[in-house]
């Protein structure tokens, strides 16, 4: 597994998890197409850990989506482990922006980290109480199990929502700016709380963001999306030391440099396409 | 709490002395209004007579009998309209139209259908409960999250699955709210059979009462009816506090 940090797998080297590709996604409403994404590919190697990034309004959530087996894309293809994609695939999870609707009131924090588990094949009893009590563990909650998830604040909310994703071992985890509505303190332990997840789990990790800063700090990879309709605009290598640090990375020289490339790709893509509007 | 516990048993007091004394003070034409220690007294003895807590049992039975159909068909006809979201707007108009139909306006079917047999008084419980029942979880199931329904279904859930963790959940709340509802309409429509159409229950005996010249018996019977449908509101109440502490019009205040 590659623990220590991704392969750079730009060129296809390593096993592929996730391949998109020529993927289009057009909403025909009433009296007006908005053409969402126009044309997307690229891939994720097993066990990699990608941030998408693009400006407000590029269809990410659109693409998360597609991915998650939620929405047919109008043309092209994604395929999880080579095999197409016409559901949610088996395997994956999701973190989604909204902790506080995709958690369930009705269920304390254990049994809402349970419920997945209980429709997953194959875990016994025995595993499930194993599995959810690790991984409340991991996200430092383990003495909350028992209380609603209404009575926590909204970090804590987002840690049960990973702590659930954690639970299920997927293979692809996906996460659609998952940190976008909590407090910033909290946005960089969680941030932290993902890179050590994902260095000793070894899942592979999309992660869906429009922060610059958060697409370099956390990413092996960054993809660059342009502004709807969307293409991809780059595709980003995070050469930055394997072991990350709030604050001696962000002030690393590189970390600086990637930050400025991206945000300019960003600004580009969005300049560009007033050109050709204007034509 | 205990102030509220007081001024009501204080207004209580105070109805029941202004029906006792009233009465005695003005008395109505005919004597239509005896005064309350009369109708109790009447009521005394009719309690100890056998056919009373028949009655009672016969209204209990329609009224029972008719919401418990109501609610699961309600239930069931109502979660499946309200997740599908072109059932909802094929069967909306249909709903608005039949549901403002008074029930007692069924009541020459009814009569034509059973006579006046207790099935009279079940389907005109039942038709007036139905909708509270139906409209409500119409409503219930259609304010399911996305967000929780997707959540679910990346995680794998299939659609039984998510009907119980994720739909019935949602739409608990609503549904019991039209169970509340529904109860108290279901009573008022077996009694009003009873009395209508002549069917078995205290509503006959009222009737009976009233026509009979017993009028004192006639307003005790109606008591007993009040005091039903208190103790009905009042169960499902619990039931409901109960069932529904995560939700948020249950749940305390929370230091977030």
């Amino acid at each position: 597994m590659l623990v220590d940090g991704p392969l750079p797998v730009a060129g296809g080297t390593a096993e592929r998890m996730l391949d998109v590709r020529a993927l289009r996604k057009v909403y025909a409403g009433k009296d007006r197409r908005v053409e969402a994404l126009r044309d997307l590919t690229f891939s994720v190697g097993r066990g990699e850990l990608v941030c998408i990034v693009g400006p407000s309004g590029c269809g990410k959530t659109t693409l998360l989506r597609c991915l998650a087996g939620l929405l047919a894309p109008t043309s092209g293809d994604v395929r999880v482990e080579g095999r197409p994609v016409s559901g949610p695939p088996p395997g994956m999870a999701v973190v989604l922006q909204e902790y506080g609707r995709s958690l369930l009131p009705w269920m304390s924090v254990a049994r809402n980290v349970e419920l997945p588990l209980r429709h997953k094949r194959g875990i016994d009893r025995k595993r499930r109480a194993q599995l959810v009590a690790g991984s409340l563990d991991a996200v430092g909650l383990a003495d909350v199990g028992n209380a609603y998830p209404w009575q926590l604040s909204g970090g804590m909310q987002q840690r049960v929502a990973i702590a659930r994703a954690l639970a299920y071992e997927p293979q692809l985890l996906l996460m659609d700016e998952p940190f976008a509505a909590v407090d910033a303190q909290t946005r960089a332990d969680l941030e932290d709380l993902i890179r050590s997840i994902w260095h000793r789990t070894g899942v592979t990790v999309l992660f869906v963001t429009h922060d610059i800063d958060e697409a370099v700090y956390l990413g092996g990879r960054v993809i660059v999306l342009s502004s709807s309709p969307t293409v991809v605009q780059d595709d980003v290598v995070i050469d930055l030391p394997d072991e990350r640090d709030q604050i001696e990375t962000r002030s690393l020289g590189r970390f600086v440099e990637l930050r400025r490339h991206i945000y300019a790709e960003i600004r580009a893509a969005k300049i560009g396409r007033r050109q050709g509007a204007g034509d | 709490m205990r102030t509220n516990l007081l001024l009501g048993t204080a207004g209580v007091l105070g109805t029941a002395a202004a029906f006792e004394v009233g009465p005695r003070v003005l008395p109505l034409p005919g004597g239509a209004l005896p005064p309350l220690s009369e109708i109790l007294s009447a009521l005394g003895d009719e309690v100890r007579d056998g056919a009373f807590w028949q009655a009672l049992l016969d209204t209990l039975q329609q009224w029972a009998l008719g919401l418990v159909l109501a609610v699961v068909a309600g239930i069931v006809v109502g979660a499946v309209i309200g997740s599908v979201r072109w059932l909802r707007r094929l069967t909306a108009s249909t709903i608005e139209f039949l549901r403002p139909i008074p029930s007692v306006a069924l009541v020459p079917l009814a009569v034509l259908l059973f006579g006046t047999q207790l099935r009279s008084a079940v389907l005109l419980a039942f038709y007036a409960a139905f909708w509270q029942v139906l409209v409500q979880t119409v409503r219930g199931a259609a304010d399911v999250d996305p967000v929780a329904e997707d959540t679910a279904r990346c995680y794998g859930l299939g659609p039984l699955a998510r009907a119980r963790h994720v739909l019935w959940p949602t739409s608990l709340p609503y549904v019991v709210t039209g169970v509340r509802l529904a109860a108290s309409v279901a009573l008022i429509l077996a009694v009003t059979a009873e009395l209508v159409i002549g069917s078995p229950g205290l509503g006959r005996e009222i009737s009976a009462a009233q026509s009979g010249g017993a009028t004192a018996l006639a307003y005790g019977l109606i008591l007993v009816t009040g005091l039903l449908g208190l103790l009905v509101n009042v169960g499902v109440r619990a039931v409901e506090r109960r069932q529904l502490a995560w939700h948020v019009s249950v749940r305390g205040e929370v230091a977030a």
